[in-house]
């Protein structure tokens, strides 16, 4: 399997590439659409309030806050688990650049996309400048 | 208007705009903050975040179908969304410093400017120059599927093209937009790679440039999954069935009432924005 790999070309590391970002984007599209029923079933009928900026509480904020909201069945919480799916997708396909670039024994670029990684796992983790 | 109705008109919107934007090739992204701001009186800052949400879900939705195609160049992705991706951090740092007035301005500037690129014609350029030391050294030369076998490029002025890749990610960040236009400007213009090529190649980068504001505003609570759902699965949907459309159809007349559009959309955000509105 190791020397199959080694012999990845561009093209066949960006077909894989292409078929993991799709599934990714379904995956999140499901739960953000079952958090969203649940949503709309439970909310409804409350009135929506987006003029005046408040900020999501805490427990929508963070990566801990939000897989406990989602397992606690609570609609918003699920809704927002799905977006976290949706924004590690991308984050996903630098990883799997990494390996992949690595197979290719690509220090440079190995190095380029441990870069790109280490800037967005900055950003996840809440790291402002 | 209660939630379910605000939830089934701005899923039915975005629905339209993700249509239209995989249509045009404009992208639906620039227009979801105007809509949700001036449309629906959302404040910019939860706009921002569910667009920025949408960006992403065109982006990976997209992928599949740019990549069938062989157009999209990973090296030369990868090595740009190190300056994107730094950019759209200093962007969205930025986003809660600055005034909802001046992000206002700043995004109908540059709605007006994307109205202004759509309008041009995209001339295939090749060039005979020789390439750029940066390029060789960072493997960027390529080929691409043309109509009578492969064609290869290679790539010129990375110092400036990078910098201009800096510039578009802090547009992305700041503004919660795609910068699409920026992007393919930067790679089509400045680093002269084919116009085929630059546009797959940006639509790789712009997924991976907004989730790194995306974490940001994430955990600045600006992104709300009752205002983010409809628009996402909108778009989303939208995108996709204007991409399964757009062969064969003519979108010339659409192209132009749709730059019409963004173009009005700019000045009313500009407007807004002095008339402090926001």
């Amino acid at each position: 399997m190791v020397r199959g790999m080694r012999a990845w070309s561009d093209a066949q590391v960006e077909q894989c590439i292409g078929t993991l970002l799709r599934t990714g984007v379904m995956i999140a599209a499901a739960v953000v659409l079952f958090g969203g029923c649940l949503y709309v079933i439970r909310y409804g009928g409350a009135l929506p309030a987006y003029r005046v900026f408040h900020g999501e509480p805490a427990d929508l904020r963070s990566v801990t806050g939000i897989v406990h909201a989602a397992l606690a069945v609570k609609s918003r919480g699920l809704i927002q688990l799905g977006l976290l799916l949706l924004i590690a997708t991308p984050i996903l396909r630098v990883v799997f650049s990494v390996l992949a670039f690595a197979l290719q024994r690509d220090v440079t670029y190995v190095v380029v996309s441990l870069i790109v990684l280490a800037v967005l796992s900055y950003s996840l983790s809440g790291g402002g400048l | 208007m209660n939630v379910l109705a605000f939830t089934t008109i701005i899923g039915l919107c975005s629905l339209g705009v993700g249509f239209l934007g995989a249509l045009t090739g404009l992208g639906g992204g620039v227009v979801i903050v105007p809509l949700l701001a001036l449309g629906f009186g959302v404040d910019i800052r939860y706009a921002i975040g569910a667009s920025l949400v949408a960006v992403i879900a065109t982006s990976s939705g997209a992928a599949a179908a740019y990549v069938k195609e062989g157009f999209s160049n990973i090296r030369i992705g990868m090595f740009l969304e190190m300056a994107t991706t730094f950019g759209a951090l200093v962007g969205a740092s930025l986003a809660t410093g600055v005034s909802t007035g001046v992000i206002a301005i700043i995004f109908g500037a540059v709605l007006i400017y994307s109205a202004y690129l759509s309008g041009r014609p995209q001339p295939e350029q090749q060039s005979e120059a020789p390439p750029d030391g940066w390029a060789t050294f960072f493997k960027m030369e390529a080929a691409y599927p043309g109509s009578e076998g492969l064609i290869s490029y290679s790539v010129h002025a990375i110092p400036a093209g990078f910098s201009l890749m800096f510039v578009a990610g802090i547009l992305s960040g700041l503004l919660g937009i795609g910068s699409g236009a920026v992007k393919v400007l930067a790679m089509d213009h400045i680093m002269r790679v084919p116009f085929k090529v630059s546009t797959a190649t940006s639509n790789f980068m712009i997924g991976v440039t907004a989730a790194a504001s995306a974490g940001l505003y994430l955990n600045r609570g600006y992104i709300d999954p009752g205002l983010a759902m409809p628009v996402m699965l909108g778009v989303l949907l939208g995108s996709l069935a204007g991409a399964r459309v757009l062969p064969g159809a003519k979108t010339g007349a659409l192209r132009l009432v749709f730059a019409l559009v963004i173009l009005g959309l700019g000045i009313e955000m500009i407007y807004n924005g002095f008339t402090g509105r926001f």
